[in-house]
């Protein structure tokens, strides 16, 4: 079972590696992590992507809570909830591969933000499988097209509605 | 007027305004502006060590027998290195404990300066917090906030980590201790939920077996009072953890003494048999549940513990109480006040004989298998372990404050030595730490300087720390060291005989063990050596004469170097499996 975890944490010089270091400590693992400060510049908020069946997500989420700079911590995969991931993907596209790729991007709604004689760079936002369906539609285009450098920012999140984390 | 302090002097204030009497510490070129301030102060004593370990060690037994928080005082590198074991020590059982360490001045951190270590980071996955002090003004406030965290909540280690420039004594600030702590992202939970307080009454007076399984969580909330008037009220029989002896009086009828891994037989077979577990401030180690998908299979369970990871990690519960001790305990008991009245004449008789025919079965399993609590010496035979703890309980009537080390003797201790009163029995239940007894008896002395405390160590741990011997002779602790010497690593050496064919791999050392008599002579204490064991008794009542009451006394004892600790489970089973005796299993596999 896929969990996004959202954190709000005391914007101090090692509360970030207290995270980490909970997760190495315990065998847990972290697919994604993204944070920044948030409006109140006290806090970050931070978003991880885990795994585990619900017994060990409760748990991860249980020892999040338990560490002293982590204000509060929720599971987005919990309830209804928008989750959105950047991607930045430089592609070699020459040929008749260069309009292909031209038209995949179109085709997921992704900007191209640069642009050489034999290279596009694709700016893409979306949930993770989205950005993982572009990738592989990319790579479908033959020797023509290739992938030289993947981005991607790890998953951001927010509960629908009136859903909010606050400290 | 406010005051104008340095660094140096604010951090050793604060000490003093949080109410500290003892910092065990060790000097080094990082924290000797720090020691230059308690030079110049009076109020607190700082206790010289010999090994840094030692002084983790000793501010953990102070702690754990006092209940105040220990305070330890290191400097950067080796002396923040040298402290990691006890420190995870402490963490391991929730001990309340402060240690500051010295650090290389701000702008050398990071160049792999001498003696300079990444402390926050090194001690990160044991401590329950730290701070790294990256302005003076600060000190004061991390102070009251440390001592906040380590003693509120689950107790814990927390590390300060102090820049020498840091404690200059060139710079003087504003010097104000806050009265209060306010942290929002730390607020642990004290009152349980009152909805889960009746569930669990209810569960209580429905259940036809319940069992208390006990642990250090009741000793550290101090709900000793509330824990007996509850069990009493109930009726049912109480298993205590290793952390746990003392809660509950191990004399009192109704105490089965330790459950799990070297448990008594009535103990394990009760948490095998019982259809309520009612765990309070325990948290199902593996060395109590043994296998947890066997763990007390016909059993409800109600868990109660003041920190919420602890619940549902190895078995799941029916009923989850988190919260302290003391209130939750209270209000389970005042719950059940109420819920008893209301209950027909009827309920309360098939309840009683439910009960009734419980301790039958309770009481069956004791004189079946129970310790034998009454074992005499025997001429010209080796002296069993069993009979040095038991003639030591005999001998102190019960009342010493006992550390111990790691190992068979450990056991023996737990078994043999019945803890009537909390905070008596001082051991490192959760990391395990050899080395930990002697630091951890003196640190107890400190404490309770009239009390009478007992190290009850093996030879092998003994040696681990040995040169505190030193540091007992400078500030006179006489502490009563019984050296269970088997000559080898006695529960290494049980687990080769048991799991290995026999094949003792590194676990002996029996033509190079130094006469611990003199030993401890060259220390300027006094030793005995005991390996007849008709004279244990004259050794042991000599130890603790009015003739030794200011000295340090060493009963060096040699003991069965064969002897196992039984029962012991059987890996992997229920926890009806135990291995008995050499000859003898229970349980499924007999």
């Amino acid at each position: 079972m896929r969990a996004i975890l959202a954190v709000l944490l005391e914007n101090e010089a090692g509360a970030l590696s207290r995270v980490v270091g909970l997760f190495a400590q315990r065998n847990y693992n972290i697919e994604t992590l993204t944070v920044a400060p948030t409006e109140d510049h006290t806090l970050s908020r931070l978003t991880l992507t885990t795994s585990g069946d619900q017994d060990r997500i409760t748990q991860i989420i249980k020892h999040l809570d338990r560490l002293v700079e982590v204000v509060s911590v929720i599971n987005l995969c919990a309830e209804e909830h928008v989750e959105r991931e950047l991607l930045l993907v430089k592609v070699r596209a020459v040929g008749d591969a260069r309009q292909e790729v031209k038209r995949s991007a179109d085709v997921f709604r992704g900007q191209i933000v640069d642009v050489t004689s034999d290279t596009y760079t694709v700016q893409l936002v979306g949930p993770s499988q989205k950005l993982d369906a572009f990738i592989s539609a990319i790579g479908d285009n033959g020797e023509e097209a290739t992938i030289l450098e993947v981005v991607r920012s790890g998953v951001s999140g927010m509960g629908r509605g009136n859903r909010v984390l606050s400290a | 007027m406010t005051e104008m302090l340095s660094g140096g002097d604010m951090l050793i204030r604060s000490l003093q305004d949080e109410g500290v009497e003892y910092i065990f510490g060790y000097p080094g070129g990082s924290a000797l502006h720090i020691y230059d301030a308690i030079f110049r102060q009076q109020k607190i004593e700082h206790i010289l060590v010999r090994h840094e370990q030692a002084a983790t060690h000793m501010a953990d037994g102070y702690a754990r027998s006092i209940g105040k928080p220990g305070v330890v005082l290191v400097t950067s590198g080796p002396g923040a290195t040298n402290a990691i074991t006890g420190i995870a020590t402490a963490y391991m059982d929730s001990i309340p404990m402060v240690v500051i360490a010295g650090q290389v001045p701000r702008d050398l951190i990071g160049t792999d300066a001498f003696q300079e270590t990444d402390m926050v980071g090194i001690s990160r996955p044991v401590v329950k917090h730290s701070f790294m002090v990256r302005d003076a003004s600060e000190i004061p406030g991390i102070v009251k906030k440390a001592f906040h965290i380590a003693t509120t909540g689950r107790p814990g280690p927390v590390v300060i980590d102090v820049p020498k420039d840091t404690t200059d004594p060139a710079e003087t600030f504003e010097y104000n201790y806050p009265d209060s702590v306010n942290l929002r992202s730390y607020r642990p939970a004290y009152e349980g939920d009152m909805g889960q307080v009746k569930a669990a009454v209810a569960a209580i007076l429905e259940a036809k077996r319940p069992v208390f399984y006990v642990g250090g969580g009741v000793i550290q909330a101090d709900a000793k009072d509330s824990l007996r008037a509850l069990v009493r009220a109930v009726g049912a029989p109480v298993a205590s953890t290793l952390m746990g002896l003392g809660a509950y009086p191990g004399t009192d009828e109704l105490s089965l003494g330790m459950l799990g891994m070297h448990g008594t037989y009535e103990a394990n077979m009760a948490m095998d048999d019982t259809d309520l577990v009612i765990a309070l401030g325990a948290r199902f180690d593996d060395r109590v549940t043994n296998n947890p998908d066997k763990f007390s299979p016909k059993a409800k369970i109600i868990h109660m513990d003041i920190d919420p990871a602890s619940i549902d990690k190895i078995v799941d519960s029916h009923i989850a109480l988190v919260g302290d001790a003391q209130w939750v305990i209270e209000a389970i008991w005042a719950e059940y006040q109420s819920q008893v009245k209301a209950r027909s004449v009827q309920q309360s008789e098939s309840q009683a004989q439910y009960l009734a025919d419980w301790w039958q079965q309770l009481n069956g399993w004791r004189k079946d298998h129970g310790l034998n609590h009454g074992l005499k010496p025997e001429q010209g035979k080796a002296i069993l372990p069993q009979l040095a703890v038991q003639t030591l309980y005999r001998v102190t009537k019960g009342e010493a404050f006992v550390s111990s080390d790691v190992g068979q003797h450990q056991m023996f201790a737990a078994q043999y030595y019945h803890f009537d009163e909390p905070r008596r029995w001082i051991n490192s239940g959760g990391l395990g730490t050899m080395g930990f007894g002697l630091p951890a008896a003196m640190g107890v002395q400190m404490g309770s300087p009239q009390a009478v405390v007992a190290c009850v160590t093996g030879e092998g741990s003994f040696m681990m720390n040995m040169q505190e011997l030193s540091t007992c002779l400078q500030y006179g602790l006489p502490i009563k060291i019984i050296n269970l010497n088997n000559q080898a690593l006695g529960m290494v050496k049980q687990w080769q005989d048991m799991q290995y064919g026999g094949r003792h791999s590194q676990s002996s050392y029996s033509d190079s063990l130094p006469d611990f008599k003199t030993l401890v002579e060259a220390f300027g204490h006094v030793g005995v050596k005991v390996s007849d064991a008709t004279e244990l008794d004259a050794a042991m009542e000599w130890a603790f004469s009015e003739e030794n009451k200011k000295r340090l006394v060493f009963v060096d004892v040699w003991v069965d170097p064969h002897e196992h600790v039984y029962p012991m489970a059987i890996k992997g089973g229920a926890m009806r499996d135990m291995i008995l005796s050499k000859t003898q299993t229970s349980g499924s596999s007999s």
